[in-house]
């Protein structure tokens, strides 16, 4: 059962910002911004083709900035936030902007596919979350499996709510939270949580998580000193409510129970440098993806804090629901928390990385350099979560 | 008969001689036969007259032959003379035997006139003989009336007396009680017994029967009432229970009895014990004492605050030591059990096995009745003697302790002899071998605080490096100045680590008691096999030794998220501790203990490897923890200098930043400290330049590479072939990797671990002209102090590069600063 050989892509500019196209469930996408001072930065949609093993990309200009974050609508494909920054003459600022491709992207580029790079067509402003008085935006998010009507943008230590009106083209505040404490307090990054009816917020900044009640905008838990350095990333398990991964400068990953922020519910200690992503697998959460500085990718089976633990009595309802778990109870021997693989394509520090929205089994990564690769799931492991 | 029929061949005259030989050797037997076969070969000769096989002829021949007519002539005189004298010797031995013949024929005559004269007196003797019997018959006959009478009378008053015996019995008994002559009115009635029993029928010997009975109810009473009252020595207890037996008293009440009288007094002196421990604020007193006792030289100056406390803690005599109890306990509650079983067994069960009660099962029914009694007893004992063993939680002296043990097991041994199918010793045994493994916790406990105890004076010793470094300086007669800081973390290691092999040293000279020849339990298998293998060797000594490798560990653990509560120098410093322990403290120590107690290992041990691998992780541990902890202080200075700078409007640089100063003079430290516990390492050879080393924004060939694809188009590039080629150049470098055990590779990792940071922190910001100039100033000096500490140079050079690359490429005007004026600037400082 040999596996795949991983599907490499370059960029011609350095890039952080990466994510899956969230709205489409067909297509294998991913959209990256890039990073440069120099030149007009670019979005690419780079569509895979799972069974030739292609990559197919299109480039749309972003000019107004590079792009340190980039995230797309949950309902409507072409919408995409991003945060930038833009630099005046002797300052730069930080900003974040809704964006709608243009329609005829696609069609443009399968008609010339060579040229693209020389006559890229432009991203469409929709509207700006101006939040100048609040601060360098950090992030914006969207609200998980919505109607692409609510964002999340952290600015400093704001936290602001906006609604979309207009189809877009018009946001409003609709409701702030601020992070005060002693000295210049800042949101590193952010999560939108996908349970409680979309109602939770979990945001990091310097070594502590915070969890928010975005119907009246407070504090409901806080995790200090969640790592020893800072916290990089979050990330909400899609199947258990209570379950919260984090990683950061320690070089750990670290899952919780907000529940009981005393101690974390488990830690990953397998990368040897800083980790800047972590991301649950969006159907089966026990595969954990992290992405580190130490140029390395890791995919981590979390089985004993999965939702799918094995020896979990699968019940009837479980049992009509799907075919997944149907076997389970006979499966071989119980699967231990693992590393699963260690993918080493990069060769510098790796910011990102992202599960496809149309195949749990594949994802991207992308290092500093530009480059960006797919991987898939080991075929071996799959098979077993599937069996 | 051979020797008959040469005989009878022979002549004559030497017949009677033959025969007086032949006679003589059927008498004389075989003791003679030597002499005979001597004689018989001095007979062979022919010329022996005397010899059986004398030949005439041969011997005329011979004398002819041989002697001279003289000595011829001698010769037949003397023969003569034989002849004539054996010749008259035959004539008189036949006229002595004619003689004897002539007066045995008289004899015989002479006897036949007497029998015929006896044959007549005989038939006479007969005839009187029956004539007696006639009269004897009459005479019977007429008496035969007045002897049956006689016979009757003499029934009779054998009656008559056995009635008046029985008609007194009631007055004997009577006075039998009242003189306590006990003994003699059990034996009369007892005589009487079955004789009332009998004719109880008959109303007159109802009425007697009632009376003794009456009389000897009365008595058991008495005696029952003399049992009870306990005050009589036990010679007459002895005496009354005997006495009560014969009265067919009920065997199993008297036993009854008897224990719990025996109980009664066993019990006081139970109570007496348990009046000893019962104090418990004693304890607290004690303890009081104890404190009181240390802190009092310090308080000197308020004794009356602590007078009346004082006081109230000497006057209870309770708090007596575990020896003292423990004796008590053997004199007073053990020997009196002892005398109890002994005097019990008299009773019951030796004395009545001799007697008629040993058919009614009564020694097995005492038996069971007194091991119930012993063993609920010596539970009792047993209970209160664990308890005062639980107060000895000191762990000062042992050999108090081990004495008392040695004395309470040896006492027990009085209770085996006695009671032989008897549980109480191997329970005795027990509580001494928890005793033992209970110490021997306690000792682990012990060594446990004392080591974390060292371990807060160590970090105390450090945090104030200042103090012990300038008494040092002063003991030493001043040492190498300047970097005095440090200096003593070698003196606290050594001391820690002397003071810990002290303590267990003397730890296992303590336990080493139990097993003392001179101890009773000493030879118990336990304390022979188990107790040193299990007990002191993995128990004590390995749990220690895992302890400490353990609470290292949690060094590591607990400090890293909370920012390092641990000093540094306190985790170098237990990772060289570990790293010696491995290399061969650990098996010194072990060696120790099993000479120490001669260790049979029955049960598998732990094996010294996996203890040493144990440390060795540890110490790996902790090393890595010392560099993750070192790289992160100076990573955060890093950080801080990055990220509070605005890089855009920064001006033209003119100096160094201070922050790479300090980050030069922290690693400097660091390298020093290191230097103190670690060895130095290995490194690769030194370019001749290391220092003078240029290196320009756009001069790293990697660089280059990378970034010249920035003009070609962005194209789904052939995968393997692309990452193949990078992989040629660079090889990946782990930050937070495994170190070794010297000086250039923590080093190594501190430095990696600080520029790994300062190239994300760059690669976060944006730069202007200025800014890039000042990143390319601060690599420039830290590549000319760095290098020397890491021991492979080219990893500095290729952090530095990706650096100043990466600031580059942040940057909104890249516009280098000149080579030789970075120089200039860092030559400057």
């Amino acid at each position: 059962m040999e596996d795949d050989a991983p599907v490499i892509y370059g960029l011609e500019f350095q890039a952080r910002a990466l994510t899956a196209q969230t709205a489409e469930t067909d297509a294998i996408r991913f959209l990256v911004g890039t990073q440069s001072l120099k030149f007009d930065n670019q979005i690419h949609i780079i569509d895979f083709d799972d069974e030739n093993n292609i990559i197919n990309k299109n480039v749309l200009l972003h000019q107004a900035g590079e792009i340190w974050h980039i995230g797309a609508s949950p309902a409507d494909k072409a919408v995409l936030t991003t945060c930038y920054n833009k630099t005046s003459d002797s300052r730069v600022v930080s900003c974040a902007a809704v964006w709608r491709m243009p329609c005829d992207w696609e069609t443009g580029s399968n008609d010339s596919p060579d040229d693209s790079a020389h006559n890229p067509q432009t991203l469409e402003l929709l509207c700006h979350l101006d939040d100048s008085p609040h601060g360098n935006a950090a992030c914006v998010l969207w609200e998980p499996m919505g109607d692409g009507k609510r964002v999340i943008s952290l600015a400093d230590n704001h936290a602001l709510l906006w609604d979309l009106h207009e189809s877009s083209t018009q946001a409003k505040v609709s409701s702030t939270a601020t992070l005060e404490g002693k000295g210049q307090l800042k949101f590193t990054s952010g999560k939108w949580s996908p349970h409680h009816n979309c109602s939770q917020l979990a945001t990091a900044n310097d070594t502590a998580i915070r969890g928010w009640d975005l119907r009246t905008m407070s504090q409901i838990y806080c995790i200090e000193n969640a790592h020893g350095q800072l916290v990089r990333d979050l990330d909400f398990n899609p199947n258990r409510q209570y379950y919260l991964s984090s990683c950061g400068d320690d070089c750990k990953v670290k899952f919780w129970d907000v529940r009981n922020v005393q101690e974390p519910v488990k830690t990953l200690e397998e990368h040897s440098h800083w980790v800047w992503s972590v991301r649950y697998n969006h159907s089966h959460d026990q595969l954990v993806l992290t992405a580190s500085s130490d140029s390395r990718l890791i995919l981590s089976n979390m089985v004993s804090i999965s939702s799918e633990p094995f020896g979990h009595l699968v019940d009837d309802e479980e049992l009509s629901e799907g075919e997944d778990n149907h076997q389970e109870d006979k499966s071989k021997e119980p699967l231990k928390d693992s590393v699963v693989s260690t993918y080493e394509e990069h060769e510098d520090s790796v910011y990102a990385a992202e599960w496809s929205s149309a195949d749990p089994w594949l994802f991207a990564s992308l290092s500093y350099d530009g480059r960006l690769v797919i991987n898939r799931v080991p075929r071996a492991l799959k098979y077993h979560i599937l069996l | 008969m051979d020797a008959e029929a040469v005989v009878s061949e022979d002549s004559c005259p030497d017949k009677k001689r033959r025969v007086h030989g032949m006679l003589k050797l059927y008498y004389g037997l075989n003791e003679e036969g030597k002499a005979e076969e001597e004689e018989e070969a001095q007979s062979l000769d022919p010329c022996d007259i005397n010899g059986p096989h004398f030949d005439p002829e041969h011997f005329l021949n011979k004398l002819r032959r041989e002697c001279s007519l003289a000595e011829l002539m001698d010769q037949e005189t003397c023969m003569v003379k034989q002849i004539r004298s054996l010749d008259s010797d035959m004539q008189t031995l036949v006229y002595e035997n004619y003689n004897k013949f002539i007066s045995a024929t008289d004899t015989i005559r002479k006897m036949k006139n007497d029998f015929k004269k006896m044959e007549d007196e005989m038939d006479c003797l007969s005839a009187n003989m029956s004539a007696i019997t006639d009269f004897s018959a009459r005479i019977s006959g007429t008496l035969q009336d007045q002897h049956a009478q006689i016979t009757k009378l003499s029934g009779v008053h054998t009656l008559l007396r056995k009635l008046q015996f029985l008609f007194e019995l009631p007055a004997r008994l009577n006075k039998c009680l009242e003189m306590q002559a006990y003994a003699q009115a059990v034996r009369s009635h007892r005589l009487a017994r079955c004789v009332l029993q009998q004719y109880s029928h008959l109303p007159s010997f109802k009425g007697i029967q009632d009376d003794c009975h009456a009389i000897m109810d009365k008595l058991a009473l008495e005696l029952r009432q003399k049992f009870r009252d306990g005050g009589s020595s036990a010679k007459d207890l002895s005496e009354c229970v005997e006495l009560l037996l014969q009265l067919d008293e009920p065997a199993e009440e008297l036993c009854d009895k008897f224990l719990s009288h025996a109980r009664s007094r066993l019990e006081s002196d139970l109570q007496g014990l348990e009046a000893e421990i019962r104090p418990y604020p004693s304890a607290s007193a004690v303890k009081d004492a104890s404190v009181r006792g240390l802190s009092s030289p310090a308080s000197t100056g308020s004794p009356a605050a602590s007078s009346p406390k004082a006081s109230a803690i000497f006057s209870p005599s309770s708090n007596t030591d575990i020896l003292e109890f423990i004796d008590r306990g053997c004199n007073e509650f053990v020997s009196s059990l002892c005398l109890v079983i002994t005097s019990y067994q008299e009773l019951f069960v030796s004395h009545a096995q001799t007697g008629e009660l040993a058919s009614k099962n009564i020694p097995e029914m005492a038996n069971a009745k007194l091991h119930a009694f012993v063993d609920d007893l010596a539970a009792r004992y047993f209970s209160l003697v664990e308890r005062r063993i639980q107060e000895e939680k000191g762990v000062g002296d042992n050999s108090l302790l081990v004495r008392a043990l040695d004395r309470f097991h040896r006492r027990l041994q009085a209770v085996t002899k006695l009671l032989p199918g008897s549980s109480v010793p191997s329970k005795g045994t027990e509580i001494v071998i928890r005793a033992a493994t209970e110490r021997v916790k306690q000792y682990l406990a012990a060594l446990q605080s004392f080591y974390m105890d060292s371990l807060t004076d160590v970090r105390q010793a450090l945090a104030t490096p200042r103090l012990s470094v300038a008494s040092a300086s002063v003991g030493g007669g001043g040492g190498p100045s300047g970097r005095d800081g440090p200096n003593s973390l070698p003196e606290l290691l050594s001391s820690l680590s002397a003071s810990i092999l002290n303590q267990i040293k003397s730890v296992l000279a303590s336990v080493h008691l139990f097993t003392a020849k001179d101890i009773t339990f000493s030879n118990k298998p336990y304390f022979k096999g188990e107790f040193c293998s299990q007990g002191v060797r993995e128990s004590l000594v390995v749990s220690f030794i895992k302890f400490i490798c353990q609470s290292s560990r949690q060094f590591c653990e607990s400090s890293g998220d909370k920012g390092g509560s641990t000093p540094p120098a306190l985790l170098l410093l237990l990772s060289r501790l570990c790293l010696d322990y491995e290399t061969s403290t650990i098996s010194y120590i072990l060696t120790l203990t099993d000479e120490q107690f001669l260790v049979q290992h029955h049960s598998p041990v732990t094996p010294v490897t996996t203890l040493c691998t144990e440390a060795r992780e540890a110490a790996q541990k902790l090393l890595n923890h010392y560099v993750k902890v070192q790289g992160l202080i100076i990573s955060q200075m890093l950080r801080k200098s990055v990220e509070t700078r605005d890089w855009v409007n920064t001006i033209e640089p003119r100096n160094v930043r201070a922050v790479m100063k300090r980050v030069v003079e922290d690693t400097t430290s660091i390298d020093v400290q290191v230097g103190l516990l670690y060895e130095e390492g290995v490194r690769k050879a030194h370019s001749s330049d290391s220092s003078k080393r240029t290196f320009s924004v756009y001069s790293s060939s990697r660089q280059q590479v990378r970034y010249a694809a920035s003009y070609t188009p962005s194209v789904p590039m052939d995968t393997n072939l692309l990452s193949n080629i990078h992989k040629l150049f660079s090889e990946r470098i782990d930050i937070f990797s495994s170190v070794e055990f010297n000086k250039v590779s923590v080093l190594t990792g501190i430095i990696k671990i600080s520029l790994k940071t300062f190239l994300e922190c760059v690669r976060l910001r944006t730069f202007g002209r200025y800014g890039l100039q000042q990143i390319q100033v601060d690599c420039h000096y830290l590549q000319m102090y760095l290098w020397r500490f890491v021991s492979d140079e080219n990893l500095v050079h290729f952090l530095l590069d990706e650096i100043v690359g990466s600031s580059a490429h942040r940057c909104l005007d890249p516009a280098p600063m000149e080579q030789s004026v970075i120089e200039v600037i860092c030559e400057r400082g």
